[in-house]
């Protein structure tokens, strides 16, 4: 018997208006699995993210979890379908205006029926998991960009969400912390077994998590080549993705 | 023997000796609701069982409401000095309980927030203000040498923001002026026809439409409209490229922020603020005209010919000066709050809107000391 996917994209166009980013990208992504989407700067990773996490809507093509339909759907079950997800942004996009606790609260308090209480305990048990306990009382501004990024982590996974997206989650980010994350990242599929779709080119990262993959390239606006990362490594022909993965640049 | 100590829709807690065990059944989540577990917390709490073991086989789908109540339970156990096997439960369950405790600890200051007293409240608005003067000056000190670098041709300055911001905060303004100017003149219009009726003097309205707009409202609405559409749009763009590392970026390369960012703005608010003045005082002018026109037969002619021969022209210069000084306050004030703004989204909506009370409150302090300063000298 064959698993359905959790995550499937259908022959998906993305454009800009007129401008297409990326097309004829197929690929689907299990339950539990570690799938990274790679390629070089400019290439559309983080827009195929936001097309993954409803924020942006297909110019062609389906995108489907649990084989339902994202934008074929109601707005009431896309929301539901969304609010299953967690989703670390690049900077982590932590609300300023309140501090590290607070922005974990809020997200409780507009999707579950907790009490007070409950909140708080869960607020301190998910700053625990990522080594910042002592910091619920402090404002985004008072830490440093690493901490923010773990914040943001705890914040994504406020509602234990099937689904965890990370766009670039080492940038910025020092080989230790970054280390930190990715054993992290490994963790919580291990014991949630969550669907967790990252957004790299931090080759490291890449080759310490990654279960599956997609290699997307800016010229030829598809995927390129798709598999394992150490499989493509050792396997793939194509240059663009060798020299990306073996971080030889090509000069012309 | 075994013994039922607490029983309950999710959990049992048996007894057998020292050994307690807990048993856990169904779903142990927030979205199934997470049962009532202070019995469990208050038999525990007068127990004398030396270890605690968990029975999971009947355990279902569970979340951070599980883990929440083990957290909990591990702590009550270690105040008791219970023993717990962790080896009996999942192992996902584990390991996040591994992860949440064994995760290293970045060292925070312990964070109270007491109430201050009063006293110490007043203090620090005090200091707080004392600093902000001290920052204002030193901002007005380094205008100076920006405006004396510019004049030695030495300032790092483009001539085509400058046009930008002459654009922006001019023609792209005259809407807006054009609107309020004459609704005032309007409203200046009707306010001296109810009273100078009675007297049947309703010719004054002219005289006092074209001094009143002349010397004081064409400046000051034309004031108070930059002061929250062009103060603010300063300090927020200032602000965002503050949270941008755009103005440190400006530094290391040696260009000084003054020079480049606040010199074209406070330029191009003194040229067209003058200009957006004199404009407005027509537009008010135009509009007192329309309501002597309508509502009391008083025709344009005689309107404006009445407002030649009263309103002279250093009244209309008094005007001018004040919207240059204006102008002034409004870009020092704008960028001034925007290149001190913090480093996130709320300060630089605090700096915006601080540019704008700053502003407002400078513009009519301004405005009291000029028009005692004319009354003193005879103007």
């Amino acid at each position: 018997m064959t698993t359905k996917p959790h995550l499937r994209v259908e022959n998906l166009t993305m454009a800009y208006g007129e401008t297409i980013i990326q097309e004829r990208l197929d690929f689907s992504i299990n339950r539990g699995e570690i799938f990274i989407i790679m390629g070089g700067s400019g290439c559309g990773k983080s827009t195929l993210l936001r097309h993954l996490i409803g924020l942006m809507e297909p110019a062609a093509g389906k995108i489907l979890f649990d084989e339902i339909d994202l934008w074929q759907t109601s707005d009431q079950e896309r929301n539901r379908i969304i609010s299953n997800f967690g989703v670390l942004f690049q900077s982590g996009a932590l609300w300023s205006s309140m501090t590290l606790g607070e922005n974990i609260e809020l997200v409780l308090k507009e999707h579950t029926d907790l009490t007070d209480r409950q909140i708080a305990e869960v607020v301190a048990y998910k700053l625990s998991l990522v080594g910042l306990s002592r910091f619920a009382e402090y404002y985004p501004s008072e830490i440093s960009g690493g901490m923010r990024k773990r914040a943001g982590l705890a914040r994504a996974m406020a509602l234990d969400p099937d689904a965890l997206f990370f766009d670039e989650p080492s940038a910025g980010l020092d080989p230790v912390s970054s280390r930190l994350l990715d054993d992290l990242i490994l963790e919580l599929r291990d014991s949630l077994g969550s669907t967790i779709v990252i957004v790299s080119h931090e080759l490291a990262s890449i080759f310490a998590v990654g279960d599956n993959s997609i290699f997307l390239d800016p010229t030829d606006k598809t995927i390129i080549a798709r598999g394992a990362p150490q499989m493509l490594l050792e396997t793939s022909q194509d240059p663009r993705v060798i020299s990306f993965l073996t971080r030889k640049a090509r000069l012309k | 023997m075994t013994t039922t100590d607490v029983t309950a829709d999710k959990y049992r807690l048996t007894t057998s000796g020292d050994e307690l065990c807990l048993e856990l059944s169904g779903e142990w989540s927030f979205k199934a609701g997470v049962p009532d577990t202070s019995p469990l917390f208050t038999e525990l709490a007068t127990t004398h069982g030396q270890k605690l073991s968990f029975d999971c086989s009947r355990l279902e789908h569970w979340d951070s409401g599980l883990m929440t109540f083990l957290i909990n339970l591990v702590e009550t156990c270690e105040d008791k000095s219970i023993a717990i096997d962790r080896d009996s439960l999942p192992t996902g369950v584990n390991k996040l309980f591994n992860l949440s405790s064994n995760m290293p600890e970045r060292r925070a200051q312990h964070r109270d927030h007491p109430e201050d007293p009063v006293l110490a409240r007043i203090g620090h608005i005090a200091i707080e203000a004392h600093r902000t003067w001290s920052d204002m000056l030193g901002f007005i000190g380094e205008i100076f040498i920006g405006l004396f670098n510019l004049l030695r041709g030495r300032a790092r300055f483009r001539f085509s923001d400058l046009f930008l911001q002459l654009e922006l905060a001019g023609p792209a303004a005259l809407f807006i002026v054009t609107l309020i100017s004459i609704l005032v003149g309007m409203i200046l219009a009707f306010v001296a026809a109810v009273q100078l009726r009675l007297f049947g003097a309703e010719i004054f309205i002219a005289n006092l439409v074209g001094l009143g707009m002349a010397r004081e409202m064409g400046a000051m609405m034309t004031a108070v409209i930059m002061a929250g559409r062009t103060g603010a749009a300063y300090a927020a763009q200032l602000g965002t490229m503050q949270v941008n590392e755009e103005i440190d970026a400006l530094r290391t390369i040696a260009v000084s922020p003054i020079d480049f960012l606040v010199l074209p703005r406070l330029i191009a608010l003194i040229i067209t603020m003058p200009l957006l003045c004199i404009y407005a005082d027509f537009m008010g002018i135009i509009g007192g005209a329309v309501v002597c026109a309508t509502m009391l037969d008083i025709s344009f002619f005689q309107y404006f010919q009445q407002i030649q021969g009263f309103v002279g022209l250093t009244h209309f210069f008094i005007g001018v000066i004040k919207a240059g000084v204006f102008g002034v306050l409004i870009a020092t004030a704008g960028c001034f709050r925007g290149l001190h703004c913090g480093r996130s989204a709320s300060a630089v909506g605090f700096a915006a809107t601080s540019a704008v009370v700053t502003s407002i409150v400078l513009i009519i302090v301004a405005d009291a000391i000029i028009t005692v300063l004319c009354q003193v000298l005879g103007v």
